[in-house]
């Protein structure tokens, strides 16, 4: 027995227990791909299109930021720039989750010891873990690259751009089990590698923000910190402009270091023990834990307080491309139209921040979905058995997690708001005056973000075990309704079912009260009905 | 004086029928054993008495009230360990232990800090990184600590070592000497023979016995081996005598109460030079509820012997 002794068979029952989970990635990767090319085509569909696509994008700060260095007016470069950042961080974001999984979760949960006592070596484990991330990542690149052929795109730039995907999702496989190694937690793990994964992109966009426009105006060269990022490193091939194959080895070289270094600390420290201690905590509880409320606010922060964090920085960025909006879109009909549409109005700066102002409304539902959903982890995991055995009512413990809820819903979308209105604000020299007026354009939302929580309320009341399932569903529709329901041209009262089709576009309209107070009544409504189920049924542990 | 009063209590969970007509007597100021085999619905009993279960039917009172409707006041007079102790993994020991306390109307600091001691718990640790035994002891701190009438323990010690074990049988004594109520289900018959006043064995959701433990072997049979000068016969002919087994001059025999004067007297006859009675321990009386089966097939798991 050597230390990889039983490395195949721990492989295999990986891609066993994650069998639906590669499905959806091995769908998710070449469908981004699919679903970029189709709308390139359609909306940069003449040279012309695309030049100017290529010459404003070079120009602006914030498309070199999220989208990275323009690379020429080709059709391939046009889909590159534009799926590159989704393709990027789904392949980081997969790689990481799925390498902590099968290492860190199975030392926490006590998987790992009961394998480790069977015939399965020291280096097993990760091993397996390495090999069945780098094998979905080398599939779900080969089914892109054949989805952007079959697209009538060249052959060498598009096997460029998915080596370079699976290359980004690979190199972060290999931080994922250094992470694993250092923290003892799997949260621990991922958090580190998430954080790892939003540095690198950090010092990617900086590095293109940073870059230098060529004398036709059609490319950016980046400058040093995209040398620093294996995100930079992917843009660096340059896929259907340069194709630089040996940018490449650079991925391949850090991925080969990293992955020593994780089995070099494998080899070194005990199973269940991470090179972090894990922080002790205090002896006893603060005066503000003490309460139901104080309990969920515990509980519930620490989402409140990533959400808010990437609200803030995506309002700031999407407030600030509003000035360049004009030029951006201006000369391309179907992109005007499109988020005319999408915005209610001719006004194209007010259309778009209206449209802006829709998508934080989903997004927050996104949040608003997940708080109260917590209220079915917290009886999933059987905490809440303890907390009703006390002098705790049914009605208290759930307004309590409700209520920050409700906070975090409202807080978000004023800062939603806020942000983009200090965003444009800054670009168009009125500060106050658009932190005000979007501010009020986010809070316009949260009647119909409530009355998305207060239909998971009811779920959690009547259906608990299928309320996870249904919340998340009922959110989907309304993205999808949301997004493509103009676009698919369904009826009317079908898109009424969703609490977003009744809000009125602001600032492109003034606020209506009407809908906003009936969505209102509907959310308390719905609230009631949801409680009064869950004072009626049986606690429903795990 | 009675804490808890179950009669005829009935609860189904889609075509399973976990509790068919339980009965449940806990006098005040006793301790009182509740046991089971894994699936009698002990738990299930339990979390109908704290109103966290809805009963289907049959009648519940705790503390003289309806636990379904009365959850919060009854709950201030109440503390609770239970069977799966789940808390908060960033939460410490230490912040969980004053959260119940806090949630539950107060708890009394001294008595934590003593409780901590005692039971050797760190409670700076996150509880992601406490084992079973110390995330009870987090409970258990926590129920102890705390001012109450009743206690209900869903198998509280079975994380716990034997040293541990031996802390909690005394706090528990404690808490009967200061006329609390206890409702203590378990599998370790030892404990429930060492603390409890009265015992309730339940089975397939039915309350097959209930009583003291002197009660409980009043109504079995005693197994008795005697060493005699002539070899004994015509024992099993006696009432009451059954398992009768005949080696040289040992004989083994069971015998069941009330019906022991005869034999004895027949016994005398044949000079007897060693008489051992093993009244049946706990644990007996226990596998004989629930081996009924392999009773049946003749395989009575009775120690065999003189003790």
């Amino acid at each position: 027995m050597n230390g990889f002794t039983g490395t195949p068979r721990l492989t295999r029952l990986a891609v066993r227990r994650d069998r639906v989970k590669l499905l959806v990635w091995l769908v998710a990767v070449p469908g981004v791909g699919a679903a970029v090319l189709q709308s390139v085509v359609s909306i940069y569909a003449t040279e012309q299109d695309r030049l100017l696509y290529a010459t404003s994008s070079a120009a602006s700060v914030v498309a070199r930021a999220f989208n990275g260095p323009a690379s020429g007016p080709s059709l391939g470069a046009v889909v590159n720039a534009e799926a590159y950042t989704s393709l990027a961080v789904l392949a980081a974001l997969l790689s990481t989750f799925a390498v902590v999984r099968h290492t860190r979760q199975n030392e926490e949960t006590g998987r790992a010891e009961l394998l480790g006592s069977a015939v399965v070596g020291r280096y097993a484990p990760l091993t397996a873990a390495l090999l069945g991330t780098v094998a979905a990542n080398l599939l779900s690149g080969v089914l892109l690259a054949a989805v952007l052929v079959g697209g009538d795109l060249p052959v060498a730039g598009s096997v460029a751009l998915a080596a370079a995907i699976a290359g980004i999702g690979i190199a972060f496989a290999a931080v994922a089990a250094v992470a694993a190694q250092v923290s003892g937690t799997a949260r621990g793990a991922n958090g580190l590698a998430a954080a790892t994964v939003g540095l690198a992109f950090l010092l990617r966009a900086a590095g293109d923000a940073w870059g230098e426009v060529s004398v036709d105006g059609l490319r950016v060269t980046s400058a040093w910190p995209s040398w620093l990022s294996p995100f930079g490193w992917a843009n660096q091939v340059r896929p259907y402009d340069a194709d630089r194959w040996w940018v490449l080895g650079l991925t391949a070289a850090f991925t080969v270091a990293a992955v020593g270094v994780a089995f070099l600390l494998t080899s070194r420290r005990d199973l269940g023990s991470g090179l972090l201690a894990v922080r002790r905590g205090p002896a006893g509880a603060s005066a503000a834990l003490l309460s139901p409320v104080g309990l969920a606010w515990r509980l519930q922060r620490g989402v409140l307080l990533g959400w808010a964090v990437g609200v803030a920085v995506m309002g700031l960025a999407m407030g600030s491309v509003g000035n360049e909006l004009e030029s951006f879109v201006g000369e391309n009909e179907t992109a005007a139209e499109l988020i005319a549409q999408l915005g209610g109005t001719d006004r194209l700066v007010d259309a778009f921040l209206g449209a802006m102002m829709g998508m934080f409304a989903l997004a927050v539902g996104g949040y608003a979905t997940q708080a109260v959903l917590r209220l079915r982890g917290e009886e999933a995991a059987g905490t809440v058995e303890g907390v009703l055995a006390t002098a705790v009512s049914r009605p208290r413990w759930l307004l309590s997690h409700l209520a920050c809820a409700a906070f975090g819903t409202v807080g978000l979308l004023a800062l939603a708001g806020a942000a983009t209105g200090l965003g444009y604000g800054l670009v168009a020299d009125d500060v106050p005056g658009q932190v005000g007026r979007l501010t009020v354009a986010g809070l316009v939302q949260a009647p119909a973000v409530l009355v998305l929580a207060g239909l998971a309320v009811v779920l959690f009341g009547l259906l608990p075990r299928w309320s996870v399932a249904l919340s998340w569903a009922a959110l989907l529709l309304c993205v999808l309704f949301g997004q493509l329901g103009a676009l698919l041209e369904l009826p009317q009262s079908v898109l009424n079912v969703s609490p977003f089709t009744h809000l009125p576009v602001v600032p492109a309209e003034d606020p209506a009260a009407t809908p906003l107070v009936v969505l209102s009544l509907v959310a308390v409504g719905l609230l009631g009905a949801g409680l009064a189920a869950f004072r009626r049924r049986d606690l429903a542990i795990g | 004086m009675t804490a808890i009063s179950v009669a005829g209590l009935v609860k189904t969970f889609g075509t399973t029928r976990a509790l068919d007509g339980l009965d449940l007597t806990v006098r005040t100021g006793e301790v009182h054993g509740f046991l089971g085999p894994n699936g009698a619905g002990k738990s299930t009993t339990i979390r109908i008495l704290l109103g966290l279960l809805r009963r289907d039917a049959g009648e519940v009172s705790v503390l003289g009230g309806d636990p379904w409707r009365e959850a919060v006041p009854l709950h201030r007079r109440l503390a609770y360990v239970p069977g799966d102790v789940n808390l908060w993994p960033n939460l410490s020991g230490g912040e969980a232990i004053d959260l119940f306390g806090a949630l539950r109307g107060g708890l009394d600091r001294k008595r934590r800090d003593e409780l901590l001691a005692r039971f050797d718990l760190d409670p700076t640790k996150r509880c992601r990184t406490y084992s079973k035994g110390n995330r009870q002891k987090v409970a258990i701190v926590a129920a102890f600590a705390s001012d109450v009438e009743l206690l209900v323990l869903d198998e509280p010690t079975s994380g716990l070592d034997p040293l541990m074990e031996a802390v909690f049988r005394e706090y528990v004594r404690d808490l009967r000497d200061a006329g609390r109520t206890v409702l203590l289900s378990s599998h370790v018959m030892s404990e429930v023979e060492a603390l409890c006043d009265r015992v309730s064995i339940i089975r397939a959701g039915r309350t097959v016995e209930s009583g003291t433990l002197t009660e409980l072997r009043h109504l079995t049979r005693t197994p008795m081996t005697v060493q005699s000068d002539r070899p004994i016969d015509g024992l099993a002919d006696l009432p009451g005598v059954s398992a009768v087994t005949v080696t040289g001059t040992t004989t083994r025999f069971e015998v069941e109460s009330g019906t022991l004067d005869p034999v004895l007297r027949h016994l005398a006859q044949f000079g007897v030079r060693t008489l051992t009675s093993t009244p049946p321990t706990l644990e007996e009386l226990f596998m004989r509820h629930y081996g009924e089966d392999s009773a049946a097939a003749g395989a009575r798991p009775v120690a065999a012997g003189a003790r």
